[in-house]
Protein backbone atom coordinates (compact mmCIF):
# COMPACT_ATOMS: atom_id res chain seq x y z
CA UNK A 1 0.00 0.00 0.00
CA UNK A 2 1.73 3.43 -1.23
CA UNK A 3 2.37 5.91 1.78
CA UNK A 4 0.30 8.50 1.23
CA UNK A 5 -2.56 8.85 -0.87
CA UNK A 6 -4.32 12.01 -1.79
CA UNK A 7 -7.74 11.00 -1.96
CA UNK A 8 -7.74 10.08 1.53
CA UNK A 9 -6.26 13.58 2.33
CA UNK A 10 -9.38 15.05 0.37
CA UNK A 11 -11.78 13.05 2.48
CA UNK A 12 -10.30 14.51 5.61
CA UNK A 13 -10.11 17.71 4.21
CA UNK A 14 -13.44 17.80 3.39
CA UNK A 15 -14.69 16.33 5.98
CA UNK A 16 -17.36 18.29 8.31
CA UNK A 17 -19.79 18.00 11.16
CA UNK A 18 -23.42 19.00 10.81
CA UNK A 19 -23.94 21.60 14.10
CA UNK A 20 -26.76 23.16 15.45
CA UNK A 21 -26.22 25.92 17.48
CA UNK A 22 -28.34 27.44 20.45
CA UNK A 23 -28.00 30.69 21.99
CA UNK A 24 -27.68 30.20 25.87
CA UNK A 25 -30.82 30.99 27.52
CA UNK A 26 -29.51 33.65 29.75
CA UNK A 27 -28.07 35.86 26.38
CA UNK A 28 -31.50 35.51 25.29
CA UNK A 29 -32.82 38.94 25.51
CA UNK A 30 -36.01 39.13 23.04
CA UNK A 31 -39.24 37.22 22.52
CA UNK A 32 -39.53 34.71 20.66
CA UNK A 33 -36.03 33.34 21.46
CA UNK A 34 -34.17 32.86 18.33
CA UNK A 35 -33.70 29.56 16.23
CA UNK A 36 -30.76 27.55 16.09
CA UNK A 37 -28.40 27.82 13.57
CA UNK A 38 -27.18 25.08 11.13
CA UNK A 39 -24.11 25.48 10.47
CA UNK A 40 -21.03 22.78 9.16
CA UNK A 41 -18.04 22.76 10.81
CA UNK A 42 -14.82 21.40 9.34
CA UNK A 43 -13.44 18.43 11.00
CA UNK A 44 -9.79 19.67 10.38
CA UNK A 45 -11.23 23.36 11.84
CA UNK A 46 -12.08 24.86 14.87
CA UNK A 47 -14.78 26.10 16.43
CA UNK A 48 -14.12 29.90 17.39
CA UNK A 49 -13.96 29.74 13.19
CA UNK A 50 -17.46 30.00 12.94
CA UNK A 51 -18.20 32.38 15.05
CA UNK A 52 -18.49 35.26 12.06
CA UNK A 53 -21.33 32.76 10.40
CA UNK A 54 -22.98 32.43 13.52
CA UNK A 55 -22.83 35.71 15.47
CA UNK A 56 -25.09 37.52 12.92
CA UNK A 57 -28.06 35.49 13.66
CA UNK A 58 -27.90 36.10 17.04
CA UNK A 59 -26.51 39.92 17.66
CA UNK A 60 -29.68 41.66 17.84
CA UNK A 61 -30.70 39.13 20.59
CA UNK A 62 -27.73 39.82 22.57
CA UNK A 63 -27.52 41.82 25.90
CA UNK A 64 -24.90 44.50 25.59
CA UNK A 65 -21.50 43.93 26.48
CA UNK A 66 -18.42 42.76 25.28
CA UNK A 67 -17.90 39.81 23.66
CA UNK A 68 -15.93 36.48 24.84
CA UNK A 69 -17.13 33.48 22.96
CA UNK A 70 -17.09 29.98 24.01
CA UNK A 71 -19.36 26.64 22.77
CA UNK A 72 -20.39 23.87 25.74
CA UNK A 73 -21.82 20.61 24.97
CA UNK A 74 -24.75 19.42 27.57
CA UNK A 75 -22.81 21.85 29.85
CA UNK A 76 -18.97 20.99 28.99
CA UNK A 77 -16.99 23.97 27.87
CA UNK A 78 -15.39 23.02 24.75
CA UNK A 79 -11.70 23.21 24.31
CA UNK A 80 -11.63 25.71 21.14
CA UNK A 81 -8.35 24.91 20.34
CA UNK A 82 -8.82 21.37 19.83
CA UNK A 83 -9.94 20.84 16.15
CA UNK A 84 -14.13 20.43 15.53
CA UNK A 85 -13.69 17.01 14.00
CA UNK A 86 -12.20 15.62 17.85
CA UNK A 87 -14.32 17.11 19.52
CA UNK A 88 -17.32 15.68 17.81
CA UNK A 89 -15.12 11.99 17.82
CA UNK A 90 -14.62 12.18 21.41
CA UNK A 91 -18.10 13.47 22.62
CA UNK A 92 -20.44 11.47 20.96
CA UNK A 93 -19.61 7.95 21.44
CA UNK A 94 -22.58 7.78 19.15
CA UNK A 95 -22.62 10.45 16.63
CA UNK A 96 -25.17 12.73 16.83
CA UNK A 97 -26.82 14.48 13.65
CA UNK A 98 -26.65 17.26 13.72
CA UNK A 99 -24.52 18.18 16.82
CA UNK A 100 -26.23 20.50 19.43
CA UNK A 101 -23.74 23.01 20.74
CA UNK A 102 -24.25 26.12 23.01
CA UNK A 103 -23.11 29.48 22.38
CA UNK A 104 -22.13 31.85 24.49
CA UNK A 105 -21.02 35.29 23.88
CA UNK A 106 -20.67 36.10 27.60
CA UNK A 107 -19.54 34.93 31.03
CA UNK A 108 -16.34 33.26 30.34
CA UNK A 109 -15.75 30.58 32.23
CA UNK A 110 -12.02 31.69 33.16
CA UNK A 111 -11.52 29.34 35.55
CA UNK A 112 -11.65 26.12 33.72
CA UNK A 113 -11.28 27.48 29.86
CA UNK A 114 -8.40 29.78 28.11
CA UNK A 115 -10.04 32.34 26.48
CA UNK A 116 -10.18 32.66 22.62
CA UNK A 117 -9.53 36.09 21.41
CA UNK A 118 -10.97 36.08 18.04
CA UNK A 119 -9.15 33.89 14.94
CA UNK A 120 -5.74 35.12 15.95
CA UNK A 121 -5.52 33.36 18.95
CA UNK A 122 -6.88 30.24 16.76
CA UNK A 123 -4.18 30.91 14.12
CA UNK A 124 -1.35 30.93 16.95
CA UNK A 125 -2.73 28.14 18.86
CA UNK A 126 -2.21 26.24 15.39
CA UNK A 127 1.28 27.57 14.79
CA UNK A 128 2.41 26.16 18.38
CA UNK A 129 1.18 22.74 17.67
CA UNK A 130 3.11 22.81 14.59
CA UNK A 131 6.28 24.24 16.12
CA UNK A 132 5.68 20.91 18.64
CA UNK A 133 5.06 18.38 15.69
CA UNK A 134 8.30 20.32 13.87
CA UNK A 135 10.06 19.51 17.22
CA UNK A 136 9.05 16.41 18.06
CA UNK A 137 9.89 15.16 14.23
CA UNK A 138 12.94 17.29 13.38
CA UNK A 139 14.44 17.70 16.72
CA UNK A 140 13.78 21.48 16.14
CA UNK A 141 11.34 23.98 14.82
CA UNK A 142 13.53 26.22 12.91
CA UNK A 143 11.52 25.12 9.83
CA UNK A 144 8.27 26.53 11.39
CA UNK A 145 10.24 29.45 12.78
CA UNK A 146 11.93 30.61 9.29
CA UNK A 147 8.90 30.38 7.25
CA UNK A 148 7.99 34.09 6.16
CA UNK A 149 5.08 36.09 7.34
CA UNK A 150 3.28 35.60 4.03
CA UNK A 151 3.96 31.73 3.88
CA UNK A 152 2.36 31.45 7.42
CA UNK A 153 -0.43 33.21 6.50
CA UNK A 154 -1.07 31.75 3.29
CA UNK A 155 -0.92 28.14 5.03
CA UNK A 156 -3.24 29.75 7.88
CA UNK A 157 -5.85 31.07 5.43
CA UNK A 158 -5.51 27.58 3.61
CA UNK A 159 -6.87 26.09 6.78
CA UNK A 160 -9.13 28.13 7.31
CA UNK A 161 -10.85 28.20 3.57
CA UNK A 162 -10.20 24.46 3.35
CA UNK A 163 -7.91 24.79 0.54
CA UNK A 164 -6.09 21.82 0.57
CA UNK A 165 -3.76 22.04 -2.49
CA UNK A 166 -2.78 25.43 -0.91
CA UNK A 167 -2.38 23.95 2.21
CA UNK A 168 -0.09 21.06 1.00
CA UNK A 169 2.06 23.15 -1.52
CA UNK A 170 2.92 25.54 1.33
CA UNK A 171 3.46 22.64 4.00
CA UNK A 172 5.45 20.53 1.63
CA UNK A 173 8.32 23.29 1.89
CA UNK A 174 8.23 22.39 5.67
CA UNK A 175 9.92 18.84 5.04
CA UNK A 176 7.75 17.10 7.59
CA UNK A 177 7.26 13.64 6.03
CA UNK A 178 5.93 11.60 4.35
CA UNK A 179 6.43 9.71 7.48
CA UNK A 180 8.12 5.73 7.37
CA UNK A 181 9.22 2.81 8.88
CA UNK A 182 12.63 4.41 9.53
CA UNK A 183 11.31 6.91 12.04
CA UNK A 184 11.89 6.04 15.45
CA UNK A 185 9.33 5.50 18.91
CA UNK A 186 9.77 7.36 21.17
CA UNK A 187 7.34 7.25 24.04
CA UNK A 188 7.53 8.94 27.60
CA UNK A 189 8.55 5.70 29.31
CA UNK A 190 11.32 5.18 26.99
CA UNK A 191 13.87 6.90 28.75
CA UNK A 192 15.70 4.37 28.89
CA UNK A 193 16.63 3.76 25.16
CA UNK A 194 19.23 5.47 23.70
CA UNK A 195 18.14 8.32 21.65
CA UNK A 196 18.36 8.37 17.90
CA UNK A 197 18.04 10.52 15.40
CA UNK A 198 15.09 10.87 12.95
CA UNK A 199 16.09 9.06 9.95
CA UNK A 200 18.74 6.30 11.03
CA UNK A 201 17.21 2.70 10.91
CA UNK A 202 15.53 1.64 14.50
CA UNK A 203 17.85 -0.59 15.61
CA UNK A 204 16.21 -1.02 19.09
CA UNK A 205 16.65 -4.64 20.81
CA UNK A 206 12.87 -5.40 20.38
CA UNK A 207 12.97 -5.39 16.62
CA UNK A 208 10.25 -3.72 14.89
CA UNK A 209 8.17 -5.70 12.16
CA UNK A 210 8.76 -3.71 9.12
CA UNK A 211 5.06 -3.06 8.34
CA UNK A 212 4.10 -1.83 12.02
CA UNK A 213 -0.03 -2.38 11.73
CA UNK A 214 -2.22 0.49 13.59
CA UNK A 215 -3.09 -2.47 16.48
CA UNK A 216 1.10 -3.11 17.23
CA UNK A 217 0.94 0.81 17.18
CA UNK A 218 -1.48 1.19 20.05
CA UNK A 219 -0.01 -1.91 21.45
CA UNK A 220 3.27 0.23 22.09
CA UNK A 221 1.63 3.47 22.95
CA UNK A 222 -0.99 2.52 25.48
CA UNK A 223 0.59 -0.87 26.72
CA UNK A 224 -1.73 -0.89 29.98
CA UNK A 225 -4.90 -0.48 28.29
CA UNK A 226 -4.12 -2.44 25.44
CA UNK A 227 -5.08 -5.80 25.97
CA UNK A 228 -4.59 -9.13 23.03
CA UNK A 229 -7.76 -10.37 24.10
CA UNK A 230 -10.42 -8.46 25.28
CA UNK A 231 -11.19 -9.03 28.96
CA UNK A 232 -14.34 -10.37 30.17
CA UNK A 233 -15.67 -7.99 33.50
CA UNK A 234 -18.80 -7.12 34.31
CA UNK A 235 -18.08 -3.20 34.25
CA UNK A 236 -20.62 -0.90 32.59
CA UNK A 237 -19.62 1.17 29.40
CA UNK A 238 -18.73 4.07 30.48
CA UNK A 239 -17.16 6.63 28.15
CA UNK A 240 -14.28 8.19 28.89
CA UNK A 241 -15.12 11.72 29.52
CA UNK A 242 -18.57 11.53 30.47
CA UNK A 243 -18.80 14.01 33.22
CA UNK A 244 -20.28 15.48 36.46
CA UNK A 245 -19.52 18.70 36.84
CA UNK A 246 -18.68 21.84 34.28
CA UNK A 247 -15.35 22.32 35.62
CA UNK A 248 -14.07 19.21 33.57
CA UNK A 249 -12.03 18.18 30.81
CA UNK A 250 -13.28 15.61 28.17
CA UNK A 251 -12.34 12.25 25.99
CA UNK A 252 -9.02 10.07 26.06
CA UNK A 253 -7.47 11.22 23.19
CA UNK A 254 -3.94 9.98 22.07
CA UNK A 255 -2.13 12.88 20.06
CA UNK A 256 0.81 11.57 18.36
CA UNK A 257 3.54 13.56 16.53
CA UNK A 258 5.27 12.31 13.59
CA UNK A 259 7.47 10.53 15.38
CA UNK A 260 5.41 8.83 17.68
CA UNK A 261 5.64 11.05 20.69
CA UNK A 262 2.91 9.41 23.01
CA UNK A 263 0.85 11.95 25.15
CA UNK A 264 -2.08 11.30 26.77
CA UNK A 265 -4.74 13.98 27.60
CA UNK A 266 -6.31 13.49 30.85
CA UNK A 267 -10.04 13.54 31.83
CA UNK A 268 -10.79 15.29 35.03
CA UNK A 269 -13.99 14.00 36.76
CA UNK A 270 -15.60 16.56 38.39
CA UNK A 271 -12.50 18.39 39.53
CA UNK A 272 -10.27 15.74 39.97
CA UNK A 273 -7.50 16.00 37.42
CA UNK A 274 -6.73 12.27 37.75
CA UNK A 275 -7.83 8.84 36.90
CA UNK A 276 -7.14 5.98 38.04
CA UNK A 277 -7.30 3.34 35.40
CA UNK A 278 -8.93 -0.18 36.54
CA UNK A 279 -6.41 -3.20 35.92
CA UNK A 280 -9.08 -4.58 33.61
CA UNK A 281 -10.20 -1.45 31.01
CA UNK A 282 -11.35 -2.72 27.99
CA UNK A 283 -10.88 -0.95 25.05
CA UNK A 284 -14.55 -0.43 23.16
CA UNK A 285 -13.26 1.78 20.50
CA UNK A 286 -11.33 3.62 18.56
CA UNK A 287 -11.96 6.15 16.21
CA UNK A 288 -9.85 8.50 13.95
CA UNK A 289 -11.33 11.49 12.01
CA UNK A 290 -14.58 9.52 12.97
CA UNK A 291 -13.40 6.15 11.06
CA UNK A 292 -13.63 3.14 13.09
CA UNK A 293 -10.41 1.53 12.27
CA UNK A 294 -8.93 -1.82 10.67
CA UNK A 295 -6.25 -2.83 13.51
CA UNK A 296 -4.64 -4.53 10.78
CA UNK A 297 -4.11 -0.81 8.31
CA UNK A 298 -0.58 -0.29 8.13
CA UNK A 299 0.26 2.60 11.10
CA UNK A 300 2.31 4.87 8.75
CA UNK A 301 -0.41 4.83 6.38
CA UNK A 302 -2.65 5.90 9.03
CA UNK A 303 -0.21 8.78 10.43
CA UNK A 304 0.60 10.19 6.92
CA UNK A 305 -3.11 10.30 5.78
CA UNK A 306 -5.51 10.89 8.96
CA UNK A 307 -3.32 13.57 10.25
CA UNK A 308 -4.59 16.48 10.99
CA UNK A 309 -3.04 19.92 9.32
CA UNK A 310 -0.80 20.64 11.99
CA UNK A 311 0.98 17.32 11.91
CA UNK A 312 -0.59 15.74 14.81
CA UNK A 313 -3.04 12.56 14.70
CA UNK A 314 -5.63 12.58 16.96
CA UNK A 315 -6.74 9.18 18.40
CA UNK A 316 -9.69 8.80 19.98
CA UNK A 317 -10.02 5.70 22.77
CA UNK A 318 -12.88 4.61 24.31
CA UNK A 319 -12.62 2.35 27.45
CA UNK A 320 -14.76 1.20 29.81
CA UNK A 321 -14.46 1.83 33.52
CA UNK A 322 -16.70 1.20 36.18
CA UNK A 323 -19.25 3.06 37.52
CA UNK A 324 -18.07 2.67 40.55
CA UNK A 325 -17.09 6.00 42.27
CA UNK A 326 -14.72 4.77 45.00
CA UNK A 327 -12.51 3.54 42.29
CA UNK A 328 -11.34 6.87 40.94
CA UNK A 329 -8.92 8.57 42.87
CA UNK B 1 36.50 15.64 16.44
CA UNK B 2 36.44 12.78 18.97
CA UNK B 3 34.87 13.63 22.14
CA UNK B 4 33.30 16.96 20.92
CA UNK B 5 29.97 17.40 22.95
CA UNK B 6 26.65 16.86 20.71
CA UNK B 7 24.41 17.67 23.54
CA UNK B 8 21.52 19.12 21.86
CA UNK B 9 20.67 20.59 25.35
CA UNK B 10 17.17 18.58 26.39
CA UNK B 11 17.08 16.08 29.44
CA UNK B 12 15.20 13.13 29.81
CA UNK B 13 12.04 12.27 32.11
CA UNK B 14 14.32 10.29 34.27
CA UNK B 15 17.00 13.14 34.51
CA UNK B 16 14.37 15.58 34.90
CA UNK B 17 13.22 13.63 38.39
CA UNK B 18 17.13 13.80 39.67
CA UNK B 19 17.43 17.12 39.02
CA UNK B 20 14.28 18.34 40.86
CA UNK B 21 14.88 16.64 43.52
CA UNK B 22 18.56 18.41 43.72
CA UNK B 23 16.84 21.60 43.02
CA UNK B 24 14.31 20.91 46.18
CA UNK B 25 17.29 20.36 48.48
CA UNK B 26 19.19 23.21 47.10
CA UNK B 27 16.87 25.50 47.71
CA UNK B 28 16.14 24.17 51.28
CA UNK B 29 19.65 24.85 52.23
CA UNK B 30 19.55 28.18 50.79
CA UNK B 31 16.50 29.80 51.57
CA UNK B 32 14.75 27.79 54.08
CA UNK B 33 12.32 30.60 55.29
CA UNK B 34 11.14 30.87 51.67
CA UNK B 35 7.96 28.83 50.31
CA UNK B 36 9.69 25.33 49.07
CA UNK B 37 9.73 23.32 45.98
CA UNK B 38 7.30 20.27 46.37
CA UNK B 39 7.60 17.10 44.03
CA UNK B 40 3.47 16.78 43.04
CA UNK B 41 3.71 12.84 41.57
CA UNK B 42 0.97 12.04 38.90
CA UNK B 43 0.34 8.93 36.99
CA UNK B 44 -0.98 9.95 33.92
CA UNK B 45 -2.96 7.26 32.28
CA UNK B 46 -1.07 4.28 30.89
CA UNK B 47 2.40 5.96 30.89
CA UNK B 48 4.52 3.93 32.06
CA UNK B 49 7.15 6.86 33.42
CA UNK B 50 6.84 5.71 37.11
CA UNK B 51 7.89 8.63 38.80
CA UNK B 52 6.17 11.41 36.65
CA UNK B 53 5.20 14.50 38.18
CA UNK B 54 5.98 18.02 38.58
CA UNK B 55 7.32 20.63 40.93
CA UNK B 56 5.24 23.22 42.95
CA UNK B 57 6.26 26.86 44.17
CA UNK B 58 3.12 27.92 46.06
CA UNK B 59 2.25 31.18 47.94
CA UNK B 60 5.42 33.08 46.56
CA UNK B 61 5.12 36.86 47.55
CA UNK B 62 6.00 39.51 45.63
CA UNK B 63 5.09 43.38 45.80
CA UNK B 64 3.72 44.86 43.13
CA UNK B 65 5.04 47.11 41.31
CA UNK B 66 3.12 49.49 42.85
CA UNK B 67 4.57 49.53 45.84
CA UNK B 68 7.28 52.04 46.11
CA UNK B 69 8.56 51.93 49.30
CA UNK B 70 10.33 48.46 49.38
CA UNK B 71 12.39 48.34 52.88
CA UNK B 72 14.52 45.37 52.06
CA UNK B 73 16.80 44.59 48.69
CA UNK B 74 14.59 40.75 48.65
CA UNK B 75 11.63 41.66 46.89
CA UNK B 76 10.12 37.66 47.35
CA UNK B 77 8.84 36.81 51.06
CA UNK B 78 7.13 34.18 52.30
CA UNK B 79 3.95 33.85 54.03
CA UNK B 80 5.51 32.77 57.09
CA UNK B 81 8.40 35.29 57.78
CA UNK B 82 8.09 39.01 57.70
CA UNK B 83 11.28 40.83 57.48
CA UNK B 84 10.00 43.96 58.64
CA UNK B 85 7.94 45.33 61.92
CA UNK B 86 4.26 44.69 62.22
CA UNK B 87 3.55 48.42 61.55
CA UNK B 88 5.24 48.22 58.44
CA UNK B 89 3.83 45.07 57.72
CA UNK B 90 -0.16 45.92 57.67
CA UNK B 91 0.41 49.09 55.78
CA UNK B 92 1.75 47.45 52.66
CA UNK B 93 0.05 43.72 52.88
CA UNK B 94 -2.69 44.81 51.30
CA UNK B 95 -3.65 45.52 47.68
CA UNK B 96 0.03 45.85 46.88
CA UNK B 97 1.34 42.41 47.74
CA UNK B 98 0.82 39.76 44.72
CA UNK B 99 1.08 36.01 45.39
CA UNK B 100 2.06 33.47 42.81
CA UNK B 101 2.22 30.13 42.11
CA UNK B 102 4.95 28.17 40.05
CA UNK B 103 5.09 25.13 38.54
CA UNK B 104 8.17 23.24 36.67
CA UNK B 105 6.60 20.61 34.36
CA UNK B 106 8.49 18.33 31.94
CA UNK B 107 7.48 18.59 28.48
CA UNK B 108 8.03 15.29 26.64
CA UNK B 109 7.37 16.87 23.32
CA UNK B 110 10.39 19.48 23.81
CA UNK B 111 12.15 17.29 26.08
CA UNK B 112 12.41 20.48 28.64
CA UNK B 113 11.00 22.26 31.19
CA UNK B 114 8.21 24.20 31.55
CA UNK B 115 7.41 27.24 33.90
CA UNK B 116 3.75 27.34 34.51
CA UNK B 117 2.56 30.22 36.84
CA UNK B 118 -0.53 31.94 38.17
CA UNK B 119 -0.68 35.40 40.29
CA UNK B 120 -3.21 36.50 42.80
CA UNK B 121 -4.28 39.46 44.75
CA UNK B 122 -4.31 38.99 48.40
CA UNK B 123 -7.85 38.81 48.21
CA UNK B 124 -7.88 35.69 46.13
CA UNK B 125 -8.89 37.11 42.95
CA UNK B 126 -6.46 35.59 40.36
CA UNK B 127 -4.46 37.91 38.51
CA UNK B 128 -4.66 39.52 34.69
CA UNK B 129 -2.03 39.46 32.54
CA UNK B 130 -2.23 43.02 32.45
CA UNK B 131 -1.73 43.05 35.90
CA UNK B 132 1.28 40.09 36.14
CA UNK B 133 2.83 42.35 33.25
CA UNK B 134 3.45 44.88 35.88
CA UNK B 135 5.39 42.66 38.32
CA UNK B 136 7.32 41.43 35.55
CA UNK B 137 10.64 43.11 34.79
CA UNK B 138 10.97 45.68 31.73
CA UNK B 139 12.63 43.47 29.74
CA UNK B 140 10.01 40.83 29.58
CA UNK B 141 6.83 42.88 29.17
CA UNK B 142 9.41 44.15 26.06
CA UNK B 143 9.69 40.86 24.41
CA UNK B 144 6.13 39.74 25.43
CA UNK B 145 5.07 43.16 23.66
CA UNK B 146 7.61 42.02 20.38
CA UNK B 147 6.06 38.42 20.57
CA UNK B 148 2.78 38.45 22.24
CA UNK B 149 1.95 34.78 20.91
CA UNK B 150 4.63 33.18 21.14
CA UNK B 151 7.02 34.32 24.21
CA UNK B 152 4.33 34.05 27.18
CA UNK B 153 0.78 32.50 26.66
CA UNK B 154 -2.14 31.58 28.34
CA UNK B 155 -2.40 27.56 28.37
CA UNK B 156 -3.70 24.37 29.96
CA UNK B 157 -1.90 23.13 32.33
CA UNK B 158 -1.13 19.47 31.44
CA UNK B 159 -1.91 17.88 35.26
CA UNK B 160 -4.43 20.57 36.61
CA UNK B 161 -6.32 21.00 33.59
CA UNK B 162 -7.16 24.79 34.05
CA UNK B 163 -5.41 27.75 32.47
CA UNK B 164 -1.92 28.35 33.57
CA UNK B 165 0.75 31.32 32.26
CA UNK B 166 3.50 29.59 30.86
CA UNK B 167 6.23 30.46 28.54
CA UNK B 168 7.20 28.58 25.28
CA UNK B 169 9.58 26.22 25.54
CA UNK B 170 10.38 25.80 21.88
CA UNK B 171 13.73 27.76 22.65
CA UNK B 172 14.77 26.09 25.65
CA UNK B 173 17.27 23.65 24.15
CA UNK B 174 19.15 26.31 22.16
CA UNK B 175 20.26 28.58 25.25
CA UNK B 176 20.34 25.83 27.54
CA UNK B 177 22.86 24.06 25.21
CA UNK B 178 24.45 27.33 25.48
CA UNK B 179 24.41 27.55 29.52
CA UNK B 180 25.48 23.79 30.29
CA UNK B 181 27.21 22.32 27.68
CA UNK B 182 29.71 25.20 26.29
CA UNK B 183 32.05 25.18 29.11
CA UNK B 184 34.29 21.96 28.49
CA UNK B 185 32.82 20.56 24.83
CA UNK B 186 34.64 16.94 25.20
CA UNK B 187 32.32 16.78 28.75
CA UNK B 188 29.33 16.09 29.12
CA UNK B 189 27.15 18.37 30.93
CA UNK B 190 26.31 17.92 34.44
CA UNK B 191 22.44 16.99 34.24
CA UNK B 192 21.89 17.28 37.96
CA UNK B 193 22.13 20.95 37.55
CA UNK B 194 19.97 21.18 34.70
CA UNK B 195 17.15 22.77 36.78
CA UNK B 196 18.62 24.86 38.52
CA UNK B 197 20.75 26.61 35.79
CA UNK B 198 17.44 26.67 33.59
CA UNK B 199 15.42 28.49 36.87
CA UNK B 200 18.33 30.80 37.09
CA UNK B 201 17.48 32.01 33.46
CA UNK B 202 13.76 31.36 33.11
CA UNK B 203 13.31 33.07 36.74
CA UNK B 204 14.38 36.38 36.04
CA UNK B 205 12.21 36.85 33.36
CA UNK B 206 8.89 36.32 35.12
CA UNK B 207 10.70 38.24 38.37
CA UNK B 208 11.26 35.27 40.75
CA UNK B 209 14.42 36.19 41.88
CA UNK B 210 16.83 33.27 42.09
CA UNK B 211 19.57 33.78 44.85
CA UNK B 212 23.23 33.31 43.61
CA UNK B 213 24.08 30.28 45.66
CA UNK B 214 22.16 28.50 43.13
CA UNK B 215 24.71 27.72 41.21
CA UNK B 216 27.02 26.20 44.21
CA UNK B 217 28.04 22.70 43.30
CA UNK B 218 28.80 21.92 46.53
CA UNK B 219 25.77 22.18 48.25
Amino acid sequence: MELCSKEAVKYVWEGAIPLQIHLHESEVTTLPPPPPILVLGSRIGYLPLLVPLIKPHFSSTLPPGTDTVWFDYKGLPLKWYIPTGVLFDLLCAEPERPWNLTVHFRGHPGDVLTPCEGEDSVKWSYINSLKEAAYIINGNCKNVMNMSQADQLELWQSLVKGNMDGYLRISSRLKLGPLGEDCIVRSASSSAQPRQAIGEPDFTGSGRPCHLSFKCAMKTLLPKIFFEEPLVDDHEFLREGETVGADSSYGDSETIGGSWNAQAEEIPFAGQPQVQLLKKSKIKMIRIQGIELDMDIPFFWVVNNLKNPEYFLHICVFIGTSTDQSTFR
Amino acid sequence: MGGHCLWDGTLSPNDFIASADDLTKKWMAINPNLPQWTWIPCQRMDVSCNAEGYLALENMYQLSASEVNAPTDDENYSAEEAPFDNATLIQSYNDDMHIYDFHIVYSFSYQVPVLYFRGYRCDGHPLHLCDIEKDLPPYSSKIRNESKWTFMTQEEHPYLCCPWYTLHPCGTSDWMKLLLGGDLPSKNPDMLHYLSAWLSVVGQTVGLRIPLELHDKSI
